[in-house]
């Protein structure tokens, strides 16, 4: 009897803990899954445009001569080469995501971050950068310079 | 050690060593709660806490996605309740949760007015409890303009007006708590800051002050209880009183997920400085009896203007709040105190009055 009585009691205790361990349980993933879920930003509409409209004449760009435009949320490097060709590049440097800028002493795109060097096709040439820079496809029409993801 | 070792583990016993939880749970153990017919009075304090934890925690979640500006916080916080998952939630129940606490806060005021639990050696324990609900207040105040919607703007318009009505230094308190002469971007910039920087500092410091004053005294005995030997005994605080304070803080998380479910908090309007005020704009709920007072004073009272005796008569009310336990000698000499309780009695009816007033009377008359 005595024995009976002792084993229906843990049961009944067994009960209570296994259902406050599970409610408990449940409570605090029903406020942990909203705030993690919370947490992570929602996708941002990236300017998926492959082509922009610079708003810089052809004729401002100087030969040996360099400047950052909006590509998107994102810089893009536009330079007009000693020898007057336009071109233009992803200006975000592929070492650790500087922006880079053209050094008209060098004739050449350089990070000031950590000292990387780009020649004038984008090629990375020294310093740290592991990769050359995205390349752009570059058409002067007339008054207006449109820049695009190659191809 | 000895005895209390056992049941813990070497986790228990490791930190222990380090920080002395030994101490702590002797803390915990030797606190009884006193029973008698007005203990159900004793879970609002701890209630308002779990409704300022849960600020806290929401209000830290909404920083993320917040920007304090002019030219972005409107959409910032619409971002927030379109785009964000679950932002509507988190943006809902700090709104929710900061007006349930504003009533726990008062339920719990008027329960320590009525039962005298603002008497010796407790004195500082009522002052710290007032300058928190004051903080409380200045809470609500401030953070209902940061999503700069047109309700907004305009309620900090007329609040921020108000204290220009102070005598002397009115207009310089309007001007610095406008940052400016108008209420601008450089408002909304100070008001974020006092709202997330400036007042949580002074509300824990005070909020701890509060919470080990409790502790050091215990909880009060209402007179009226101790005189009649009215206690049944007394439960311990950990686990009983603790257990029971749960189950209230989860009902106080239900209604809070119901009402944020149900009755999501809106955006409304941007704001527009060059826009007339909407019809029927009202403060929050907890404002209003004093909006609904400032109405119906005449604008001229005794030669001097309606609306400073209004601002002037809060204070006094407010300072003569803070002093009563030092005014009220017969409760401090455990004596029955009528004229205080039928003073608690006629504030309760005042400001219920003067709020129902507020959202009944027309609007435009």
């Amino acid at each position: 009897m005595a024995e009976a009585v002792r084993h229906s009691g843990e049961t009944r205790r067994g009960f209570l803990n296994w259902f406050l361990g599970t409610s408990a349980g449940a409570f605090l993933l029903s406020v942990l899954y909203p705030v993690g879920r919370y947490l992570i930003p929602p996708a941002v509409g990236e300017s998926a445009a492959g082509t922009v409209t610079l708003p810089i004449k052809p004729e401002d760009v100087k030969p040996n001569t360099g400047q950052i435009f909006k590509f998107g949320n994102r810089p893009g490097i536009l330079v007009r080469t000693p020898a007057g060709e336009l071109r233009a590049f992803s200006a975000v440097c592929t070492h650790l995501n500087c922006t880079v800028q053209y050094r008209p002493d060098l004739s050449h795109i350089w990070c000031a971050c950590h000292n990387g060097h780009f020649d004038l096709t984008g090629r990375n040439i020294a310093g740290p950068p592991p990769r050359p820079l995205d390349a752009f496809v570059v058409n002067a029409r007339g008054n207006q310079i449109v820049v695009s993801k190659g191809a | 050690m000895g005895t209390l070792d056992k049941g813990h583990g070497r986790l228990w016993l490791w930190l222990d060593e380090r920080i002395g939880l030994a101490g702590l749970e002797k803390l915990a153990k030797k606190k009884e709660v006193p029973v008698h017919r007005h203990t159900v009075w004793y879970y609002l304090g701890g209630m308002t806490l779990f409704l300022f934890l849960v600020q806290v925690a929401t209000g830290i979640l909404l920083l993320f996605y917040y920007r304090p500006s002019a030219e972005e916080a409107y959409e910032s916080v619409q971002f927030l309740m379109a785009e964000v998952e679950f932002g509507w939630l988190i943006r809902s129940i700090h709104s929710w949760a900061a007006n349930l606490m504003i009533f726990t806060i008062f339920l719990h005021l008027f329960s320590v007015l009525l039962l005298k639990a603002y008497r010796p050696p407790r004195e500082v324990t009522w002052l710290s409890g007032i300058a928190l609900m004051a903080i409380a207040m200045g809470f609500g105040f401030t953070g209902y303009l940061l999503p700069w919607n047109e309700l907004a703007y305009f309620a900090t318009k007329v609040g921020t007006e108000i204290t220009g009505v102070v005598p002397g230094i009115g207009p310089f308190l309007r001007r610095l708590l406008r940052g400016g002469d108008e209420v601008t971007g450089a408002t909304l910039t100070r008001f974020y800051g006092i709202h997330v920087a400036v007042l949580p500092a002074v509300a824990a410091l005070l909020l701890g002050l509060h919470l080990f004053l409790v502790q050091k005294h215990g909880m009060s005995v209402p007179p009226a209880v101790e005189r009649r030997a009215g206690i049944r005994g007394t439960m311990p605080f950990f686990p009983n009183f603790l257990l029971r304070d749960l189950v209230g803080w989860l009902s106080a998380l239900a209604a809070l997920a119901a009402l944020a479910a149900y009755l999501p908090a809106e955006l409304g309007q941007k704001a527009d400085p060059f826009a007339s005020a909407p019809v029927g704009i009202k403060p929050e709920w907890y404002f209003m009896f004093m909006f609904q007072t400032l109405k119906y004073l005449p604008a001229r009272i005794l030669g001097i203007e309606g609306e400073i005796v209004g601002v002037l008569g809060f204070g006094v009310g407010g300072l003569f709040l803070l002093l009563i336990p030092f005014l009220d000698r017969r409760t401090a000499r455990g004596e029955p105190s009528r004229l205080f309780t039928g003073i608690g009695i006629a504030l309760i009816l005042y400001m219920v009055a003067l709020t129902y007033l507020g959202y009944t009377a027309s609007a435009t008359r």
